[in-house]
């Protein structure tokens, strides 16, 4: 009956997506990983063939298990998290797995879905009003005990996805002055690296000023954009410290890629400058399924990981990258509709954390690889090679296809 | 509203992704270019280095053929047999990792040198198994073989060329050869030839199959030109033999043409040391021996105040004013009082006219004449300025622009150097005087000094000195085909020539004539010293000769620097006249003063200067010339050399 239920209720469009990139991100591990002998393609199928089972398992469920258990789900994961610092397992630096024998898995990859249940059960309660500034901080204590923990590994990649919840919180009647401060600061940030600290705080100034005089009367407080300017300065002061005295250079080198401030080919602006060569040179229709020279040549790092969609880039070309594209938002977009329609908050804030999960994973990835943000460590969902990351994945969206088909029988 | 954020950042964000990737694929077509790029590979043909014969067509410098050992760090295989491999590259395990793990890292998918420079016998037996090893490939590469173990300054090396130079030059990739210093860097483009280029497309396994666009951008590699240096063989051979246990520089020139004949520096090194395996081992070792220097044309670099041969020009400059003529007597009295009771020393006694002036080296008569001449205008810094473009006339004061890619200007002072050196003015004649007898702010080197001897010898003119005599097919610059015209008048030159002659034949020089051949010359000794443990400490004085033969219609004009070699005449003195003889006569006579030579070692002297540096060691500044003038402690010269040759005996 339950099989029937799910049969019949779960969203195939999803489900059709779904498997269209985990399929078409399979023939472009193929393709990047063909020449070389640690058998990656071979294991990637493993991987993709584990998710069946999984899914089902996913799926059979009951459906009240994942509100009912949240708590215990996301606690599991963090303690998960924290054991990787007496037990994990420490590749290129990063402190992120743990090896069991040969086979390694990410918990942080699994994080992100115990987070969102987490997040979801705690906000279903209907008596939460996020106006309340206690109930906004517990709320935000949710979404940074992971990063706490993340954070150190060190996983800065995995630790910026969690900033989507904010977005999530704002749906859920956080105030707006939050999303505001955070593009804000985000502004900020950027501005100082291209200009001068102290041309960003007269523009600052100039905007205060412009405020004043043309504002709603309301906003003609003296003392509090006295106030603003000041924070605003302090911060743009502190940035320009922390990034020509705190970072490393390799930091500062991510960045000034971006900003066309250094051109070194083959040193830190190696990885940027080919993956951007093999997109670029796969014009309207690409090269062709394993025609690509730049990826036989190898000249990408990481192309079968983070870098995957030069793969795309290169052998599909702009259609191909526009198909895929496409499918990323037409899922992302079916996720939020769906969780739109749910009956329960709880399913509803979970679907609004993984659409915005999967966009964050899908824009910083991309973005990365096409030159427009810093080289960061995060993978394309569904795509790139990993068992952990496809499994996270996959969970995350198949329980909120779950809570999804069951809907009806909250009727 | 709070429903629309998430959707709306979603297409946002889209939209600039699908923006820039319109950007890149679209818009900006070069990246298809630069992916071509990646996968051609450039297969270059280096073509053979041009020889170097000597001006009599003597071969000095060919070609042997090397084999440097490539690596592309990424098609290695993990079955490869390290042990077996470095036997037979006689090279250590450690020794492999080193070399893998550097290679590696410049590129672990582009080739890199893994050894370099293996000889014909060192190659055969890794020739018959370097197919087993994936991953490796060799490199054919000529290499120098030298025919001479001389003239190692002249000729300069072949090192691999430096990321610098890469970057600042397109011509040049990793791993490719350069000349460095000598004429294989000043005549580089003339020698290498140009390489020629092969483009080779790579299919997507990158695998090669065949050459890109049916080869219309390959090129052929155009061969090395060789060239015939000025240099006559025998004479370097022989300067070289002569130096050997001295420090110093010979520098011979053809007056009439301006080709450097000899451009020996001492202590020197076989050329053949810096070719093979050992290159970069030897090349360490001689470029930190700081105490020697053997790397440091001293021919060419070494400035020093001229001391007595600079008397020449002192003689014509005051010629030329007018302020003397060859009848025009001063009185020595073992020197001579000037100023407020400041006193030259000079060895002479008795009236001096311009020719005994000039063979006996009398201080007194060329610090008189050069105060007239300084005298000659009111304002002393004019008067300077005259007597500099006079004395600059003959290369002086300036880089000469000869073909080799080193030098020193020298120094010649004028006006402006005074106005620092006494800011608030009062320097006159009386101040300066120094400069007459070479001791002051003058500055020469070698080749200047051998330049102004060829300049005299010609009677006012000169050739820019050069070491290039024939470049196949080629004319050679002409810059060294324009005379440059001296502004002393030719009837200035017999009474002084005249003088120079009695230098062998009554004066400083008398012991060192050579039946047969007339040489005018010139001795000097150049004051220098050293910090020895703390202490500034004088040593002994650098040894200077200048000569040029015959007098009438000469062939060849010399000069000859010997540190701390003591008074001109003794060892100096002694190689010019072998020098001449050897180039006049093509054998010796004088086999006296040939065994003196040869024996004579300059080891003790040298030992003094201990661990110290050459540079920090020797210190004859303009500064101390003027102090010296000042607290009159003025140069003086051994008098008497019969005795003092005897003495070195």
């Amino acid at each position: 009956m339950k099989n029937q239920s799910v049969k019949n209720n779960i969203d195939w469009i999803s489900v059709f997506i779904y498997i269209s990139l985990v399929i078409l991100g399979w023939l472009n591990i193929y393709s990047s990983s063909l020449l070389s002998t640690e058998g990656t393609y071979q294991k990637q199928l493993i991987f993709i063939g584990c998710t069946i089972p999984l899914i089902f398992v996913v799926l059979f469920v009951d459906g009240k298990f994942y509100e009912k258990y949240a708590s215990i789900i996301f606690g599991v994961s963090l303690l998960s998290l924290a054991g990787l610092f007496l037990f994990g397992k420490t590749i290129a630096g990063q402190r992120c797995w743990y090896a069991i024998g040969s086979f390694t898995i990410q918990p942080s990859e699994f994080a992100k879905a115990a987070t969102s249940l987490a997040l979801a059960k705690y906000l279903s309660d209907t008596q939460i009003n996020l106006k309340d500034v206690n109930r906004q901080v517990q709320a935000l204590a949710i979404v940074f005990l992971p990063v706490l923990l993340i954070l150190p590994q060190p996983d800065p990649g995995s630790a910026l996805i969690y900033s989507i919840f904010i977005v999530v919180l704002y749906r859920e009647g956080l105030p707006s002055w939050y999303v505001w401060t955070g593009f804000i600061t985000i502004l900020l940030f950027v501005l100082t690296l291209v200009l001068e600290p102290y041309a960003v705080i007269l523009i600052a100034l100039g905007v205060l000023i412009i405020i004043h005089f043309k504002g709603r009367a309301v906003d003609r407080n003296i003392l509090l954009s006295g106030i603003l300017l000041a924070i605003i300065s302090a911060f743009v002061l502190s940035v320009d410290y922390v990034f020509d005295n705190i970072f490393k250079q390799h930091h500062r080198d991510r960045f000034n890629i971006l900003l066309g401030k250094t051109v070194d080919m083959k040193g830190i602006g190696y990885n940027t400058n080919q993956s951007e060569i093999a997109i670029g040179s796969g014009g309207w229709i690409g090269k062709g399924f394993l025609e690509g020279t730049q990826t036989k040549g190898g000249f990408v790092p990481e192309q079968h990981t983070d870098y995957i969609f030069t793969t795309v880039g290169e052998e599909w070309g702009f259609a191909g990258s526009l198909v895929v594209i496409i499918l990323f938002v037409g899922l992302f977009l079916r996720v939020i509709y769906l969780a739109e329609r749910q009956k329960t908050k709880f399913s509803r804030v979970y679907g609004y954390c993984v659409a915005g999960i999967l966009f964050t994973h899908f824009f910083v990835n991309i973005a990365m690889v096409i030159g427009i943000f810093p080289t960061i460590g995060v993978p394309l969902p569904f795509f790139s090679y990993g068992g952990s990351g496809l499994w996270g994945f996959t969970i995350l969206l198949f329980i909120f296809l779950k809570m999804d088909a069951n809907k009806v029988n909250e009727w | 509203m709070r429903k629309v954020l998430l959707p709306s950042l979603i297409i946002i964000a889209a939209s600039l992704l699908v923006m820039r990737v319109f950007y890149l694929q679209i818009v900006d077509d070069s990246f298809k270019l630069k992916s071509e790029n990646n996968a051609i590979k450039k297969q270059y043909d280096y073509p053979e280095r041009g020889y170097i014969y000597d001006r009599n067509g003597k071969l000095l410098v060919a070609n042997q053929a090397s084999y440097d050992i490539m690596v592309i760090p990424r098609e290695i295989k993990e079955n490869l047999n390290i042990n077996e491999f470095c036997t037979l590259l006689n090279i250590t395990k450690e020794d492999y990792d080193k070399r893998i793990a550097k290679a590696k890292v410049y590129s672990p998918r582009l080739p890199s040198v893994f050894l370099s420079q293996l000889n014909k016998n060192e190659f055969a037996a890794f020739q018959e198994k370097i197919r087993k090893y994936e991953g490796f490939y060799f490199q054919k590469r000529s290499l120098r073989d030298y025919e001479v173990d001389y003239g190692a300054n002249i000729f300069g090396f072949i090192t691999q060329v430096t990321e610098g130079l890469i970057a600042k030059n397109p011509y040049y990739n990793s791993g490719d050869l350069i000349g460095q210093q000598g004429v294989e860097q000043s005549y580089e483009e003339i020698l290498r030839g140009i390489k020629g280029v092969k483009y080779i497309q790579k299919d997507k396994y990158n695998r090669e199959i065949g050459s890109y666009k049916e080869g219309k951008y390959d090129t052929i590699a155009v061969a090395g030109e060789d060239i015939n240096l000025t240099i006559d063989a025998e004479l370097q051979k022989y300067g070289e033999e002569l130096m050997i246990n001295k420090r110093g520089g010979i520098v011979a020139i053809e007056p009439k043409t301006g080709e450097i004949l000899a451009l020996v520096t001492a202590p020197s090194y076989d050329p053949g040391i810096l070719v093979g395996r050992q290159r970069s081992k030897n090349y360490t070792l001689l470029y930190h021996d700081s105490i020697a220097k053997p790397l440091y044309d001293r021919g060419l670099l070494a400035e020093y105040p001229p001391g007595s041969p600079f008397k020449i020009l002192t003689g014509l400059v005051a010629l030329q004013e007018g302020v003397i003529n060859e009848q025009t007597t001063f009185m020595c009295h073992h020197g001579f009082s000037y100023g407020r009771g400041r006193f030259m020393k000079c060895h002479g006694f008795g009236p001096h006219q311009l020719h005994n002036g000039i063979y006996n080296s009398c201080n007194t008569y060329f610090a008189q004449a050069y105060m007239l001449t300084i005298n000659k205008y009111n304002n002393p810094g004019k008067a300077v300025d005259v007597w500099s473009d006079h004395v600059k006339s003959f290369g002086l004061g300036q880089f000469m622009g000869y073909d080799l890619p080193i030098g020193k200007k020298g120094n010649v002072p004028t006006s402006k150097t005074y106005k620092k050196i006494y800011p608030n003015g009062g320097w006159r004649s009386t101040t300066i005087v120094s400069n007459a007898i070479g001791q002051g702010e003058v500055l020469m080197t070698p080749i200047q000094l051998a330049n102004m001897m060829a300049t005299v010898a010609n009677q006012g003119y000169y050739y820019t000195p050069h070491i290039i005599k024939k470049i196949e097919g080629k004319k050679i610059d002409a810059k060294f085909t324009t005379k440059h015209e001296t502004t002393i008048d030719k009837k200035y030159f017999p009474p002084v020539i005249s003088g120079l002659f009695d230098v062998y034949n009554m004066g400083t020089a008398h012991a060192l004539r050579v039946e047969g051949i007339d040489i005018c010359g010139k001795t000097g000794t150049a004051e220098n010293y050293a910090k020895i443990d703390g202490v500034r400490t004088k040593l002994k004085d650098h040894s200077i000769f200048v000569a040029f033969a015959p007098k009438d219609n000469p062939k060849i004009a010399i000069a000859i620097m010997i540190e701390n070699g003591g008074f001109g005449a003794t060892v100096a003195g002694p190689i010019a006249s072998l020098m001449i003889e050897k180039y006049l006569r093509k054998k010796i006579t004088r086999n006296d003063l040939e065994i003196r030579v040869l024996n004579k070692s300059l080891a003790s002297e040298y030992a003094k200067l201990g661990g110290m540096t050459e540079a920090s060691a020797i210190e004859s500044t303009p500064k101390d010339s003027v102090m010296k003038a000042k607290i009159v402690k003025p140069k003086a010269e051994i008098k008497n050399i019969p005795v003092d040759t005897t003495k070195e005996n």
